[in-house]
């Protein structure tokens, strides 16, 4: 009984699905789904190759502080980093005393109230704070940016796929529109072609264009190129803080299982020696 | 159990023999667990799983209850709380990416867990009431990962708890009340936060409930076996102590080297980058996806694009999701072949290997594909054949199909002697 | 692997041979299972964010001679005292052999800095925030801090005097940054 009315459910759910592959069938012949413009002309990102990547990886302490400047000086008049507080940057290879100066010297201040009035106000960051946002809140983001909202950096690497290679490839990727691009699909006004993006314009204006553009302490010429491979690693520090005692972890973890495995495996062969044993004697 | 020769439990000292008069816990455990159980001899690695799935349940339920020593569940901090774990907590990126891992980890020891049932037919008598179980279990384990997914607020939490709320509103009539019911509200927010958090933490000792009834389901008839034929002696079982414990083992350390390697190297490959994206209600991602695990029923779900006479494509599309998982209830009953193991059913292995393998492979393949042809009309097709495996082909099959034949004993299929040599 | 040794014989040497594979493959697990243990409690440690807020600095410029501040420190009271001289003078001239947890009031300040009394205003008895800090507030019968929950008396210099209290406010590790900023933690 049970088994004649699976047969019939059977036979209904088959019969509504291949009723609907047909029309889908014959819609698809007679107009084969056109490929969007964005997927012809998206592209993947680079790989430039990063010190972090792999099981032995680890940052590059050198880079992730030019990446820090180039954050600090370009990226942060627009982009906040709520994630992260200024303590975290003696990961980077700052002392103590460095924190406290960058924190302290940094562009935007924390928001406080006056003591005397309670009036909103600022204060110079202490190396607790986290860092503050460029604009008080998202309204006012995009008053100031043409109705874009610049997302927050903390976790793009991790919010985009490939993050750390996307963020290279797209503050490299701005190019004149190809010449075969539909007419609807070239920037209007306040955006710009980048074929690393995913709708292929964008509303951040090129922010990398100039060699020199941020200073490195450490002589390191500020290419173009070098200037978006250190802010990509930087970014991928920020998303990802732990990255380097995971790896290690990881390592010791494995190490320590595999050796685990092995002696359960010879304990289990041990254990069933002697049925083995007596399969063979039979 | 049930085995007269069963190795019985003896009190090893005064202690023990007071604790047995008074709670016989270590006797429960001998007998279910321990020397006290005769197992198949010829057990394969396919029956590892089980108790992989108990270890991951339990690895589950410890990184869990951490986390939730440190997680909020409100709207305006659910996310920077998660990331409180991530960056401050102590050791809070390991249980993070621990427990995140740990619920694929669940999910595919469990799959393998299931296909073994499906292959040697577990299912079939006098072991239904374990498969039911199974499957009881399996549903909480979907409904208990779904919510988990939301608690971190992100965009696919959002969109996730949105579109799958979104199913009961299909429901002729109360889907919409339902829906606002389930949400607490017109759309995710504050109200459904708590209560998944609440239902997130809860159900898995729920879960931890069942899988005590299934393992006392399967301890009256025992477990089945490869060969799929009744222990017909002593000379067929050996103790579950030591020799399937140190299987076990073994299968544990292996299970272990291959979760650690996502965890601490890959620990986002099975995510998805929009989950670190912080919900936001007035932009939906380009391509919702749910987990995994989810990705061969949401392709069947989406498989449905066609109203049928009065019918709407949501409802059907609903109805077959929940079915196909439904229909597996009725297994024991809509296959009635005498013989369990495929492995002696010619016809039932080849609908199984080329047929339903790489059909629910495809389904899940095209349930994280975008929702564009030709994905759609291949979902189509491979949903039918789902369909047509279970609630047609097996019956038939199984009414029709010459088995080959049997080995006599178990011992004989693991020694290749007739019963009587090793007597 | 070392099959044929095994299928010798169940005696004696060999038997010993596969105990210790056994205890090696168990004590395994049991050291995973330990050090798995550690970060399973450590986790409720305090956390990196919590730690970061171990010391804090404080401008007392504003604090005048005979007035109090309360600020926080470790999400718990500290009271910032700009001592009187008749109060230094007062608390100097206490005999330590009568105190109940002796210690001058030297112990309990700064060289060159001793009008500046840093407490954490917690009552050593069972934890709650002493009265006298703020101007009005009951300044017990040593004329310093009074306790309502239990009635602790301390003196000027927050050294415990009468009540169930064990010991004197406790004084953090406070330095001064500048002239007018100090740093408790």
């Amino acid at each position: 009984m049970i088994r004649l009315f699976g047969i019939a459910a059977g036979v209904g759910f088959v019969i509504i699905l291949l009723y609907s592959f047909t029309f889908g069938a014959i819609n698809f012949i007679k107009e084969p789904p056109v490929k969007a413009v964005e997927y012809q002309f998206h592209k993947h990102p680079e790989k430039p190759g990063f010190a972090h990547e792999g099981v032995l990886g680890k940052f590059d302490r050198g880079q992730l502080q030019r990446g820090l400047k180039v954050y600090q000086e370009v990226c942060a008049a627009c982009h906040s980093m709520e994630l992260v507080a200024f303590r975290n940057f003696e990961d980077l290879g700052f002392t103590e005393g460095q924190v406290k100066t960058i924190a302290k010297n940094w562009a935007t201040e924390t928001p406080s109230i006056n003591p005397d009035t309670g009036e909103a106000s600022s204060r110079p960051s202490l190396a607790s704070d986290q860092i503050p946002s460029p604009y008080l809140n998202d309204v006012q983001a995009r008053a100031a940016n043409n109705n874009a909202l610049p997302p927050d950096l903390s976790l793009i690497t991790k919010a985009r796929h490939d993050g750390t290679n996307y963020v290279y490839s797209l503050l490299t990727g701005y190019t004149d529109p190809p010449s075969d691009l539909p007419e609807e699909n070239r920037p209007g006004t306040g955006l710009y072609y980048n074929a690393y993006f995913a709708n292929l314009n964008i509303a951040m204006a090129p922010p990398l264009n100039s060699e020199g553009q941020v200073t490195y302490d450490d002589g390191t010429k500020a290419t173009v190129d070098q200037m978006a491979k250190d802010v990509s690693a930087f970014l991928t520090w920020t998303a990802e803080p732990k990255l380097e005692v995971r790896k290690s972890t990881g390592l010791g973890v494995i190490g320590f299982l595999i050796v685990f495995t092995i002696l359960a495996y010879l304990s289990y062969q041990n254990i069933w020696a002697d049925l083995k044993a007596q399969k063979r004697k039979d | 159990m049930s085995f007269p020769w069963a190795k019985q439990y003896t009190p090893e000292n005064e202690f023990m023999k007071w604790m047995d008069s008074r709670l016989p816990l270590p006797r429960l455990i001998y007998n279910a667990v321990g020397a006290g159980y005769p197992v198949p001899r010829n057990l394969n690695y396919f029956w590892n799983f089980g108790v992989l799935a108990g270890v991951a349940l339990v690895i589950q339920i410890l990184t869990g209850v951490i986390l939730a020593m440190h997680y909020a569940a409100n709207v305006g901090v659910a996310f920077d709380s998660v990331e409180h774990i991530m960056r401050n907590v102590n050791s809070g990126w390991l249980l993070r990416y621990a427990h995140m891992n740990g619920a694929s980890f669940f999910f595919i020891v469990v799959y393998i867990h299931i296909f073994r049932g499906l292959f040697y037919s577990s299912y079939k008598a006098p072991r239904e009431m374990v498969w039911l179980l199974g499957l009881v279990i399996f549903l909480l384990m979907m409904a208990t990962a779904f919510m988990g997914y939301v608690l971190p607020w992100g965009q696919m939490s959002f969109w996730g708890a949105k579109v799958i709320t979104g199913l009961f509103s299909a429901i002729p009539l109360v889907g919409p009340a339902l829906q606002e019911w389930l949400l607490g509200g017109f759309s995710p927010d504050n109200a459904t936060l708590n209560r998944f958090f609440s239902l997130h933490f809860v159900l898995p000792f729920v879960i931890a409930g069942v899988i005590i009834l299934h393992i006392w389901a399967l301890h009256i008839p025992g477990s089945s076996n490869p060969t799929g034929i009744e222990i017909k002696g002593k000379q067929d079982t050996i103790p579950f102590h030591p020799y399937y414990t140190a299987k076990d083992g073994f299968g544990l350390g292996v299970f272990l080297i291959f979760f650690c390697i996502l965890t601490f190297f890959m620990p986002n490959f099975l995510g998805h980058p929009d989950n670190y994206i912080p919900a936001n209600e007035l932009s939906t991602p380009a391509h919702i996806v749910p987990e995994w695990y989810f990705w061969p029923f949401y392709a069947i779900l989406r498989a449905f694009t066609f109203d049928f006479f009065f019918i709407e494509a949501k409802l059907l599309g609903v109805i077959a999701m929940f079915g196909s998982i439904l229909l597996l209830f009725f297994l024991p009953w809509l296959d009635k072949s005498p013989v369990r193991s495929g492995h002696y059913r010619p016809v039932f292995r080849k609908f199984f290997w080329f047929g339903l393998i790489p059909c629910i492979l495809l389904l899940g393949y095209l349930g994280g594909a975008p929702a564009e042809e030709p994905y759609v009309m291949l979902s189509q097709l491979a949903s039918a054949y789902y369909f047509a495996h279970f609630l047609i082909i097996l019956p038939i099959i199984s009414m029709t199909e010459k088995p080959k034949p049997l080995p006599n004993s178990i011992t004989e299929s693991v020694t290749g002697k007739p019963l009587d040599a090793t007597a | 692997m070392a099959e044929p040794e095994t299928t010798e014989t169940n005696e004696g040497g060999e038997v010993r041979r596969r105990d210790f594979i056994n205890i090696a493959a168990v004590s395994f697990a049991g050291v995973g299972a330990g050090v798995v243990a550690l970060p399973l409690v450590s986790q409720m440690a305090p956390s990196a964010d919590v730690l970061a807020l171990a010391s804090v600095e404080v401008d007392v410029s504003s604090i005048e001679v005979g007035q109090a501040i309360k600020t926080t420190w470790r999400k718990q009271p500290v009271f910032i005292r700009n001592l009187t001289p008749a109060e230094i003078a007062e608390s100097k001239a206490v005999n330590i052999g009568e105190l109940r947890d002796p210690a001058t009031f030297e112990d309990r300040t700064l060289p060159g800095k001793e009008n500046w009394l840093v407490m954490l205003g917690v009552c050593t008895h069972l934890g709650c925030i002493p009265l006298g800090a703020a101007q009005g507030e009951i300044k017990g019968e040593y004329d310093g801090y009074f306790c309502p929950c239990h009635g602790s008396h301390y003196d000027a210099a927050g050294r415990i005097r009468k009540g169930p209290a064990p010991t004197n406010l406790e004084v953090p590790e406070f330095s001064f940054v500048s002239d007018t900023v100090m740093k408790i933690g």
